[in-house]
């Protein structure tokens, strides 16, 4: 099954009850695959092409405040124009899911894979204090599973939830293991569950419910930055989520997440092979980032590489998480260009073994 | 004249009795005070939308949007649950809602800056895929809340803070008929354009929201309610010269009456 | 037939002084006071009570919902045999 589809399938099965979407590529198989599978007749899920993502991202809001589960999906130049509804998403505290399957950029960029949105889903994107929590997949299987997950996750933060994967994951096919029916939530089931603070029509037994991000006075701007703040500190507590392969005896640590986690995997073995000690240490959410147990292989490790297919975005993470105490470089293509395995270990060669080369070289 | 003996002889304490009630402001409003500039028609419409879903018994199963614009605290007014939509993004949330909860009475409440200008697209789009929502028009001719600046709806030769030598057509292009625009499409089944300046206005406003719910309930498709209104503040009159300026310069370009029904 | 006899009763508080309620008014019931109440607002109140007919124009143009409108009607048939 392709990744985009497994995505469709499994927001279907996850009992999604509304997906808003704008076709782009390299994503557009999501509402194709949905509209082909007519929803409304297997679950009641309602699908909608929209005019434009900014109407999607705020058909979305206006689901989630209902406390159904919304979804859009889209690519990178998509993605950058939900930033206000998702910003208003976040300050709301809805939940929702948004699927960004990245390409190159900026502009209008690419349609070949890219990793070089890990900013605008990590450290914001839209304005304000707020935080989304980023589940990276690396395989078709991950992207199906990490639908139902990242509703889970959404409804127990009420926060939006964004699952960032890149067009060579959208477009691979792979074996996949399709989770089971979930039901969608009864009316009766959303009213008892979160009918003190959904919209979902006032009976006289209660105040009204009110959607809103606004808070005019500075006092209570303040308490709610606040109040979210601590929200994300309990998710970074809890929902950091991270792989590690090979890291315990380590010397030289390569971060990736996403598309260049597997080709880092590769890496690891060829490396092993030749008797170097590389392990692989691959971020699954994205945010919250697994600083801590960075930090903690920073103790053992003697160098770390950020393999992305980015200018360099997340190493800024890994070096935080470092901290100084080893050296961080970034190694990757742009702009739709993969790297190999092999490229990966040369790199690692020419950094951390070879250090006349590391002198006149650096990181690309 | 002969008067009765009875009513000259009244005081006023036999007249303000419960039984004597004819007119109170309806459960549907809150108690918060309006947070609207004196004499604004954002208040009266408010009031006539609350009272047909009061009318209507419908308070429990009503979603309001609120736009942003001077009418962004709307939910702080009307008694019933409500979202605050991004600047423009109304009829693209109440689309989000309806489609979800086909069964719910859903309107947007939005101003001439955020329907007609920002919001143009989702406007255009819910009306032409015929969403059963209910849509509230405030025109006034102006951005009230950022300080009246020009609207897409300002008249040629109005001044505004934008427009300080009025509005130049060649230059700022034309006020736009929003309403007259969706009246073609086939998704929208009612478009009229209203007032509340006056009590005779003020009725057939509050009939033809009522119109547009009952159409609503019977899934006919977009209805639309443009009200006409003042912005005293914007427009830096004292409200009833405003309305007597309305009257005289809005409604020769801004008609009343029903486009489509 | 008894002429019909009104009233109004304005929340001082929450009346803006935007003067349509006076605009409204058939019979020229209604002023502006010259007092405030606490936001400012020069507050409506009857000038001429016995003009008002309960008609409801007032409240129906009143933004702020903050006139209340009563209305006496005659009684029924004993008193209307007698004065008519
Ligand atoms: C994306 C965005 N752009 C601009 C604004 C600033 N803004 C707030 S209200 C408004 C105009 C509102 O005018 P209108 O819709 O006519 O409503 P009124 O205030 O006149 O009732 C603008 C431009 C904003 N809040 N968001
Ligand atoms: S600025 Fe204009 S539209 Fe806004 S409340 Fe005042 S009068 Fe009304
Ligand atoms: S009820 Fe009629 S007559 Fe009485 S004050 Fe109001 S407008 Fe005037
Ligand atoms: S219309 Fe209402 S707010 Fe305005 S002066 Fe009369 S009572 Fe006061």
């Amino acid at each position: 099954m392709k990744g985009n589809e497994a995505i469709a399938e499994a927001a279907i099965r996850a009992g999604v009850d509304a997906y808003y979407g704008y076709p782009i590529t390299p994503q557009s198989e999501v509402m194709e695959y949905l509209m082909a599978e007519r929803p409304h007749l297997r679950t009641g899920m309602v699908v909608l092409q929209a005019e434009s993502e900014v109407a999607s991202i705020n058909m979305v809001y206006g689901a989630a405040g209902c406390a159904k589960k919304a979804m859009t999906s889209s690519s990178s130049p998509g993605v950058s124009l939900m930033q206000e509804g998702i910003s208003y998403i976040a300050g709301a505290e809805l939940p929702c899911l948004v699927v960004n399957v990245a390409r190159g950029g900026p502009g209008l960029g690419t349609i070949q894979p890219s990793q070089a949105d890990y900013f605008q889903a990590t450290k914001g994107g839209g304005h304000g204090d707020y935080r989304l929590i980023v589940l990276a997949p690396n395989s078709v299987q991950e992207q199906a599973d990490f639908v139902s997950l990242s509703f889970d996750l959404a409804f127990r933060y009420r926060t939006p939830v964004m699952i960032l994967s890149d067009g060579a994951l959208g477009q691979m096919m792979e074996k996949v293991e399709l989770p089971p029916q979930r039901e969608r939530m009864t009316a009766e089931e959303i009213e008892a569950q979160y009918g003190h603070w959904a919209t979902l029509g006032k009976p006289a037994s209660r105040e009204r419910n009110i959607i809103t991000s606004l808070k005019l006075k500075a006092e209570q701007m303040e308490a709610h930055n606040l109040h979210l703040q601590r929200k994300y500190a309990q998710i970074q507590e809890a929902e950091t989520r991270y792989q590690s392969l090979r890291c315990d005896d380590a010397d030289y640590v390569l971060v990736a997440y996403g598309l260049s986690s597997r080709i880092c995997q590769k890496a690891v073995d060829l490396a092993r092979a030749q008797g170097i000690k590389v392990g692989l240490l691959r971020p699954i959410t994205l945010w919250p980032f697994p600083t801590a147990p960075i930090a903690e292989l920073a103790r053992a490790a003697k160098g770390f590489i950020s393999v992305e297919m980015s200018a360099g975005q997340m190493v800024e993470d890994v070096r935080l998480a470092v901290n100084g105490l080893r050296p961080v470089h970034h190694f990757g293509r742009m702009g739709g260009m993969i790297t190999s395995p092999s490229q990966v270990l040369e790199q690692i060669k020419t950094l951390f073994l070879n250090p006349q080369a590391s002198l006149n070289g650096g990181a690309h | 004249m002969s008067a009765s003996h009875d009513s000259d002889t009244l005081l006023l304490e036999d007249i303000i009795r419960p039984e004597n009630l004819v007119f109170e402001k309806t459960a549907c409003l809150t108690d918060n005070t309006l947070s609207y500039c004196p004499g604004c028609g954002h208040g009266t419409a408010h009031r006539i939308l609350m009272e047909v879903v009061e009318e209507m018994g419908i308070q429990g199963q009503t979603i309001g949007i609120a736009p942003v614009g001077c009418s962004v605290l709307a939910y702080d007014f009307m008694n019933v649950d409500m979202q605050q939509a991004a600047h423009g993004r109304a009829p693209a949330v109440a689309t989000g809602i309806k489609r979800v909860m086909p069964e719910k009475y859903v309107f947007t409440y939005q101003g001439d800056g955020d329907l007609a200008a920002i919001g143009t697209a989702e406007t255009i789009h819910a009306c032409n895929r015929g969403e059963n929502i209910t849509i509230i028009f405030i025109n006034n001719g102006i951005y009230g809340m950022t300080g009246g600046q020009m609207a897409p709806t300002t008249l040629a030769g109005m001044r505004t803070s934008t427009s300080p030598f009025g509005r130049d057509t060649e230059m700022m292009g034309h006020p736009l008929r929003i309403t007259e625009m969706v009246a073609t499409l086939p998704g929208v089944c009612f478009a009229t354009r209203q007032a509340v300046h006056t009590p005779a206005a003020v009725r057939k406003a509050k009939k033809a929201i009522q119109t547009a719910f009952e159409l609503q309930r019977q899934r006919k498709g977009l209805s639309l309610v443009e009200i006409v209104s003042n912005c005293n503040s914007g427009w830096k009159m004292m409200p009833r010269k405003a309305n007597d300026w309305m009257e005289e310069n809005m409604f020769p370009f801004y008609p009343l009456g029903d486009i489509k029904k | 037939m008894a002429k019909a006899r009104g009233a109004i009763v304005v929340d001082v508080e929450g009346c803006k002084g935007c003067d349509l309620c006076v605009g409204a008014c058939p019979t020229h019931v209604i002023e502006l006071s010259r007092k405030v109440n606490s936001k400012g607002y020069h507050f409506a109140y009857m000038e001429h009570p016995d003009a008002c007919i309960g008609c409801a124009h007032c409240a129906m143009v009143c933004p702020d919902s903050v006139i209340t409108v009563y209305r006496w009607k005659p009684a029924p048939k004993p008193r209307e045999a007698t004065t008519a």
